[in-house]
């Protein structure tokens, strides 16, 4: 019996200490990512490349997401609306809930998955196959030449990203609001403008998605950068990447709303 | 592939993402509609505010002049206390009308500057004096009882 509960105890002091070792590790990684990242900005092309592969080719998703959310938004909300007889609300409640919540939170579950679990299966596989140590054999830095570029390249694209989808999202509620069901277009438009604040609203949700992408990007390249170099360890990794960044994107955005929004 | 064709897409991908910002800014927020450079603060002191805000709107003939920035309670003279922003452009008489309004039945409340006819303007950090508290619905709905009771009482 005493036996029993000494080795639950031990085996949770084990976690713990586990955890708290790999959060050290992680913050380790993260600042030396900091540290060596002045070659992504002489050498720009390398983070220009990695802006390609995590932004532009996340585009088609992001923007067809983004349209589809804005016309179910449109559809809900008129559904909702018209019942208090307020429909010309509408694009308010559209450009609201995109620019604020939605856009910086969907459009970073989605570079997540999209992006983020790419960069860790690249890295875990590099890794894998020893392409990290030949580069330390030949004297070149892996953060500074590998890792530190894909870090920019997260930040740089996801605030842009969020943007596009917030906009297309907008555009989306107004094909159903204005085109399909009717709603007028004077109304839906100044309305909007009315509660949009430019610096309360649209400022806060690009300082959201800006937080975001340094988070997911963070992640991903810790956990390729810590993945064991075995199929299963890559395959492991790059699932913990999606969950991981999610719910860090999920807490950290009611964290900034609570701190953004309070007392409105 | 080629580092041109590259840097092209990295770059229309930029381009593309800061229009959204500002199609956000332009189009779906206020910025260009409500753009204030310049701006003096006047303050006014209302009996009830009903439900304004600090970022409501303030109003006068229906243009939007200024912005509420922050409300408190004066423990003094048990009074609330706005401060408001308005635009620099637009300067009203010292004898202003200040009254909190609704838009619509249901919709948010506003304060609107209703000018008189004095010779000097309000100057920042002024106080306006007549003002106009926020017509409540339950006392309005009270006092309507209570005059069909006088009514009903007199009938009799």
């Amino acid at each position: 019996m005493l036996e029993r509960a000494i080795t639950g105890i031990r085996g949770t002091g084990h976690r713990v200490v586990n955890g708290v070792w790999r959060l050290g590790y992680a913050s380790r990684f993260f600042l030396a990512v900091l540290l060596h990242s002045s070659m992504s900005f002489r050498r720009f092309h390398l983070t220009i490349k990695e802006i390609y592969f995590s932004g532009v080719l996340s585009l088609i998703i992001i923007l067809v997401s983004g349209l589809f959310v804005g016309m179910v938004l449109g559809l809900q909300g008129y559904e909702t609306l018209q019942k208090y007889g307020s429909e010309s609300a509408l694009g308010t409640l559209v450009a609201l809930s995109l620019v604020r919540e939605l856009g910086p939170v969907l459009a970073a579950l989605l570079f997540a998955s999209r992006a983020g679990s790419a960069i860790t299966a690249e890295i875990g596989l590099m890794k894998a196959t020893e392409q990290i140590s030949a580069m330390e054999m030949m004297a070149v830095d892996p953060i500074a030449r590998v890792v530190a570029p894909r870090f920019w390249a997260g930040v740089i694209s996801m605030p842009l990203l969020a943007a596009m989808f917030s906009a297309t999202g907008v555009f989306g509620g107004y094909l159903i609001g204005v085109v399909l069901i009717g709603v007028d277009e004077g109304q839906f438009w100044s309305q909007m403008q009315a509660a949009v604040d430019f610096r309360q609203d649209v400022m806060n949700g690009v300082i959201k998605s800006c937080v975001f992408g340094v988070a997911i990007t963070a992640i991903a390249l810790f956990e390729g950068y810590d993945a064991p170099p075995t199929a299963e360890g890559v395959s492991h990794a790059t699932t913990r990447t999606v969950v991981t960044s999610a719910l860090a994107v999920l807490a950290l955005d009611f964290i900034l709303t609570a701190f953004m929004f309070r007392g409105l | 592939m080629e580092r041109k064709t590259l840097d092209l897409w990295v770059g229309l991908f930029v381009v593309a993402g800061l229009a959204a910002v500002l199609v956000l800014a332009m189009k779906v927020g206020n910025l260009s509609t409500f753009n204030m450079s310049e701006s003096y603060e006047l303050k006014a002191d209302f009996g009830n505010i009903g439900g304004l805000k600090a970022r409501a709107p303030v109003k006068s003939a229906g243009v939007v002049v200024g912005r509420v920035t922050n409300i408190s309670f004066d423990n003094a003279s048990y009074r609330a206390r706005v401060t408001m922003v308005v635009d620099k452009r637009y300067q009203f008489p010292k004898d202003t009308f200040a009254k909190i309004l609704t838009a619509g039945l249901l919709g948010e409340q506003y304060i609107g500057l209703d000018p008189g006819g004095d010779e000097v303007n309000l100057k920042s950090g002024d106080n306006i004096a007549k003002t106009e508290p926020a017509m409540v619905l339950e006392s309005l709905i009270s006092k309507f009882m209570f005059d069909k009771a006088a009514d009903g009482d007199a009938k009799k």
